[in-house]
């Protein structure tokens, strides 16, 4: 009774830190006994998810209209530097976030980890809670060094976690690469911060609020915050680690890095651009626009050309960060040039898109997990059919495929259509150059979201629907109940958004109202949307969904009534073409053919083809990103060659060790003197 | 919302879906004549309508339920779309649920579902149906929304009775030099999206070369109807965004009394002829790309769309 | 909304767009034969806003331009040049080097550049159609561009005749044509460029068999 009566009086903040303590201790019960999968499955995962719900919780709780901005000081950290923390509507909105979506990730996991996998279940639970409550720290902050603690730990167990089976040597490839990147990403953010301070030296986020930095520190403090991020979420060009990292993962650490992990990039850099930096001059809009924008179409049209169905969502995460960052762009630019309600648009469209890339990318990233656990196959080229033995993943992925798709009624239209008025309104922009370029910007967004339907297709068609490519298929079994309700709880917030938008809406206006001043216009009810004007534009997804249910309905019924529901089963007719083979079928390779062929000198397409007298016809196509041919290898060469001529020092001998420390104390008294 | 605001809603809906038939029943007449066959009857799909709904299904062994519910949401979303589209009066109340981004979100819908029924069976001609069609929609859905657009930025709104309004309104004839792009691209998606000639034939019953009718080669009786029928009502549905972007006069607005509804049923019934016969003409005088050439046609489609947003903001700036 | 604009302004912008329009068509087209058409479309055009211009400025020496536009771009030209391509025996493709969509959209984004470009200069200028330098000048860089990415040497100069045309026209609607003298100059100049092409067709011919200019590159020396 007191601890209820404790948590009622209790601040949302205080129990958010109890509850990011609480995941930290479900992480450390793990190692008490870390080979029993029960103890750490059946209890410690569920009980994470529960966290996670009320995590959510309180997310939820600081994003209503009459709370106020909540902030301590922790007895931790260095001597005469603690921790600061900090509950706004910004930091609530990303909880909420964290907390629904990392509790539906959680409920899977407690079906999806099992013995035998690299990593001690135990271990890895460890390192999962930490990664979850470092990605909740990271969002609490409130100084540069809490931050940079936070996002280092959350570097790191995600390292841990990517490599969970550190015995293949491509895995550890690809840690290794996320890993680097991820201090790249790290060092810039030091960098900003350092900047960001304006001569205080002060490192609370409060006196970076407060300072006043010259055009320049800001733009470069700016360009910092966004290679940063931009490394972490992956824009491109910093976006080659995502493509190995989240395949090489097990599948709900994938859904984590790209549900979550990459949001909290977003958040951060809505924090330091926003918050801290009070946005800027407009080309720092146009820069982050543009970046997202390119960021977008090169996801989508890499995600369409993929044959592994992981890399294929990855990628489409890039495509989807791309969208977002592009959003937040605009949001700058209109910032930018004082005009509040439309910014207000873009940002939420921002943030709504976060929301549901996190719910239907998770969806997707789980479902593929299954798939994995069913088949032992990633590769789209050995799937297929899995709809009639595993009708329960098939349909609850086939809600995240729509939603990927970005078809209404499901969440994932909403958030484009947000985006896409916010584009529209942007002619009133009182810059006559910037006005004609940002309608490009939504042909490009348009584009992106139909190359997304396709990707889609394919990502479903290949691997639920046709015969099955491999005779193993047959033998998949549907996923566990606890499997099917993480699934499920992801697929019904789609739903949700989807049909009830408004109420996602509302749950946004506390954070544009909190960095912008300024909230979008509400609609009607929470099924309808109706974000600048009545007259402009109106959505409203229930509707929409009924319209259409009732349609279907009687249809359904008129055709039964007055004709009849008879079927007879034959075999396929397939023109008359007797022999039908798994083999006939488009493979993944040749779905995204089309692609391929239009969007040639995106790729570095290397061919095998055989030739017409070829004893074993063989073909083989490999499809590489130019950016780390034509970059990364180029730069690793130059860091390789300038190791060599470094090594000249390594002599071996102590005696010259000892003059080399010896000539760098002379060097600096000749400069203290 | 009133009485005749609900009626005139659900009659629009009904006549769309009556009507659908006739025209496309119409334009393969008029096809006929231009290539001097001799026609077919003015309500043959009518009668292959009733003909389908009567036969029994056969359905393929591995046929899943997502391929048997397929063409119920593809006639359901085409439905809603034609919902959304002033074809009679700009009085729709549903017309407030969703705007011209949701009614190109709806045919991406259809589009999406037929699609996936295509790859269900796992046929070769399906799931080559699927890519190809997919391929085309990559790009027609993009064009048709900047097509939109174009109209947006003249009226500012994305909602198709405000846009009719907008034009109906304006006192004395504007002239909109946009609309010419946008018209030219938006023929273009009407014609890639609506499986005809630079694209795709019709009437082909060539394999290889068929991109709609292979998709929906392993549909029978009943289904096939539905989807048969959704595929006119989405030619039915694009003319009717052609009135409504570029010659919205017909169109009853909010004050019309019932005459007023007749009266537009008559100017719709008017245009849809001439906008058929049209149609003809197209596709007698132009001949059948090659597939790959498909890209360029539609790309070509997307790029003067978007021409037309930056004509319209140099040229009223 | 913007202000209504005055009815022959709003039909001279409607004819600024025809002629933008007709230049991405010629981006586009792949026949030399279809090109010399639109060719002659681009002089009705012009022929059009010269004349819309005339009767509206009340400007005695449009009508004459219009009528020696009408005479030279509309009917002379295109004859000649398809004249010369049925006595050269060169009825076929004209393939552009780039895939088309590339091309139309580095043409986008040329328009793009055009109309920022234009910007500031149109809103200098004080007469009512200063919006279409813009047009104008979208015209002249795409009838380069095409220029740049064929290699058939009847297709350069129906990219030359195009690039005269956006020129033309920029003179025309924005300040009223040039001088008649200039302007005879002008016509005159490019009948005698067409006749000198026609010859240097027979030249190349004869010296490499074929009108591809790629046979230009084996002058080069190594």
């Amino acid at each position: 009774m007191a601890a209820v009566n404790a948590l009622a009086t209790a601040t949302p903040l205080a129990v958010l830190l109890e509850l990011v303590a609480a995941w930290l201790l479900v992480g450390v019960l793990g190692l008490a006994r870390p080979h029993r999968i029960a103890w750490v499955a059946r209890l410690l995962f569920p009980l994470g998810a529960l966290v996670a719900l009320a995590v959510a919780g309180m997310g939820a709780l600081a994003l209503s209209a009459d709370f106020a901005m909540q902030s301590a000081v922790l007895p931790l950290g260095l001597p005469d530097l603690p921790f600061h923390v900090r509950l706004d509507a910004l930091s609530g909105f990303f909880l909420l976030l964290l907390g629904s979506v990392g509790a539906g990730i959680s409920i899977f996991a407690a079906g999806y980890f099992r013995q035998g996998e690299g990593t001690a279940p135990g271990l890895l639970c460890l390192q999962y809670h930490v990664f979850l409550a470092s990605m909740a720290m990271v969002i609490l902050a409130d100084d540069a060094y809490l931050f940079m603690v936070a996002w280092e730990t959350m570097a790191l167990s995600s390292y841990f976690l990517v490599t969970t089976q550190h015995r293949l040597p491509e895995i550890r490839r690809a840690g290794f690469l996320y890993l680097l990147m991820a201090h790249v990403g790290a060092l810039a953010l030091l960098l900003c911060f350092g900047v960001l301070h304006g001569g205080s030296w002060l490192m609370t986020f409060d006196s970076m609020r407060a300072a006043t930095l010259s055009p320049a520190w800001a733009a470069a403090a700016f360009l910092l915050a966004l290679f940063g991020f931009g490394a972490k979420a992956g824009l491109v060009p910093l976006h080659v680690w995502l493509p190995e990292a989240h395949p090489a993962a097990p599948s709900p650490v994938s859904a984590m890095m790209s549900g979550l992990m990459l949001k909290v990039a977003v958040y951060g850099m809505l924090r330091i651009s926003f918050d801290l930096l009070h946005a800027g001059p407009w080309w720092w809009g146009m820069l982050t626009l543009a970046v997202g924008l390119v960021t977008a179409l090169f996801g989508a049209v890499f995600a369409a050309v993929q044959t592994d169905m992981k890399r294929l969502l990855a990628y489409s995460s890039i495509e989807n960060i791309g969208l977002i960052f592009a959003a937040l762009g605009l949001a700058l630019l209109c910032y930018a040039f004082n005009m509040r309600p439309l910014a207000a648009l873009a940002l939420t469209a921002a943030l709504l898109h976060a929301l549901n890339h996190a719910l239907f990318k998770s969806l997707l990233f789980l479902a593929t997990g299954s798939v994995l656990h069913a088949t032992n196959e990633r590769s789209l080229g050995k799937l297929g059919g899995l709809i009639r033995r595993m009708p329960w993943v098939a349909t609850l992925a086939l809600v995240g495929t729509l939603s990927l798709a970005g078809l209404p009624p499901l969440n994932g239209f909403v958030s484009e259509w947000l985006l896409l008025q916010a584009f529209l309104s942007t002619p009133s922009i009182p810059h006559a150059f910037i006005n004609m370029i940002v309608p490009l910007g939504a042909a490009v967004v348009a584009l992106t979201a139909a190359l997304a339907g396709y990707v889609m297709v394919k990502f479903y068609g290949v691997i639920f629907l046709g015969q099955p490519r491999e005779p193993s298929l047959m033998q998949a079994h549907d996923a566990g109940w606890l499997e099917r309700v993480g699934l499920a709880w992801l697929a019904l917030g789609c739903i949700l958004i989807g049909v009830f938008p408004q109420a996602a809406l509302d749950a946004i206006a506390g954070v544009t109202q909190t960095l912008l001043g300024t909230v979008i216009q509400r609609g009607p009810a929470p099924w309808w949307i109706a974000p600048v004007a009545q007259a402009q534009a109106s959505y409203s997804g229930l509707w929409l969904l009924l319209g259409m249910a009732g349609v279907i309905a009687v249809m359904f019924v008129l055709v039964r009534r007055m004709y009849h529901g008879r079927v007879r089963r034959v075999s396929p007719w397939n023109c008359g073409y007797p022999e039908l083979t798994p083999r006939m079928q488009d493979t993944a390779e040749g779905f995204g053919q089309p692609i391929r062929h239009m969007f040639g000198p995106f790729f570095r397409i290397e061919r095998e083809v055989p030739s017409p007298d070829d004893q074993l016809p063989r073909y083989r196509i490999q499809i590489d990103d130019r950016f780390w041919h034509g970059l990364y290898l180029p730069l690793a060469r130059i860091v390789g060659w300038l190791a060599d001529a470094l090594s000249v020092l390594q002599r071996g001998r102590l005696a010259i060790y000892l003059l080399y420390s010896f000539l760098t104390l002379i060097v600096l008294l000749v400069f203290v003197l | 919302m009133n009485a005749l605001a609900l009626v005139s809603q659900l009659g629009g809906v009904v006549l769309a879906v009556a009507l659908a038939p006739l025209l496309a029943g119409w334009v393969a007449q008029c096809r006929a004549w231009l290539q001097n066959r001799s026609a077919p009857p003015l309500l043959l799909p009518y009668r292959t309508l009733r003909k389908l709904f009567r036969k029994d299904a056969a359905l393929a062994t591995q046929a899943s339920p997502l391929f048997r519910t397929a063409p119920y949401a593809v006639f359901g979303a085409m439905v809603t779309a034609a919902a959304i589209i002033p074809s009679v009066t700009t009085d729709l109340p549903l017309a407030r649920v969703a705007d011209a981004i949701a009614l190109v979100g709806l045919f991406a819908t259809a589009r999406v579902f037929i699609a996936l029924a295509a790859m269900d069976i796992g046929t070769v001609f399906g799931s080559m149906g699927a890519r190809r069609e997919m391929m085309i929609g990559f790009l027609a859905e993009p064009a048709l929304l900047m097509v939109l657009f174009n109209a947006f930025l003249m009226f500012g709104s994305t909602a198709l009775p405000t846009i009719v309004k907008g034009t109906l309104d304006a006192d004395g004839l504007t002239l909109h030099p946009s609309l010419a792009f946008a018209g030219v691209a938006f023929v273009m998606v009407l014609l890639a999206e609506n499986a005809r000639i630079p694209i795709d034939n019709p009437g082909t019953h060539l394999e290889v070369t068929m991109i709609h009718e292979s998709m929906v080669l392993e549909y029978s009786a009943r289904h096939l109807a539905l989807i048969e029928w959704a595929s006119w009502l989405k030619l039915f549905n694009y003319a009717c965004i052609g009135f409504t972007l570029f010659v919205p006069w017909g169109i009853a607005p909010h004050t019309a009394g019932p005459l007023g509804l007749l009266l537009a049923i008559v100017w719709l019934l008017a245009k849809l002829a001439v906008a058929g016969a049209v149609l003809a003409v197209i596709e007698t005088v132009s001949a059948k790309l090659r597939i790959f050439r498909a890209p360029e046609f539609l790309s070509m489609a997307f790029l003067l769309a978007v021409l037309g947003l930056l004509v319209h903001l140099l040229l009223q700036s | 909304m913007m202000p209504p604009l005055n009815l022959a302004t709003q039909l001279l912008h409607v004819l600024a767009a025809g002629l933008l329009m007709i230049s991405f068509a010629m981006l586009a087209q792949r026949r030399t034969r279809r090109l010399i058409v639109l060719l002659a479309w681009q002089g009705v055009v012009l022929t059009a806003s010269t004349l819309l211009v005339a009767v509206t400025a009340h400007l005695q020496h449009l009508y004459y331009s219009a009528a020696l536009t009408l005479i030279e771009k509309v009917w002379l030209m295109p004859w000649i040049l398809l004249r010369l391509m049925r006595r050269l025996g060169i009825e076929g493709d004209s393939d552009p080097l780039v895939n088309i969509p590339t091309l139309m959209l580095v043409g986008l984004g040329l328009v793009i550049f055009a109309f920022g470009l234009a910007q500031p200069i149109s809103s200098l200028a004080t007469t009512v159609t200063r919006q279409t330098l813009g047009i104008a000048m979208a015209v002249i860089l795409l009838a380069f561009l095409m220029m740049i990415a064929r290699h058939k040497a009847v297709t350069q100069v129906i990219g030359f005749l195009a690039m005269e045309n956006g020129l033309f026209f920029a003179a025309t609607s924005t300040t009223y044509g040039m001088p008649m003298v200039i302007e005879l100059g002008i016509a005159l100049d490019l009948l005698v460029g067409v006749f000198i092409f026609g010859i240097f067709f027979f030249q190349i011919r004869e010296q490499f068999d074929s009108l591809d200019l790629h046979q230009l590159e084996a002058l080069k020396e190594d």
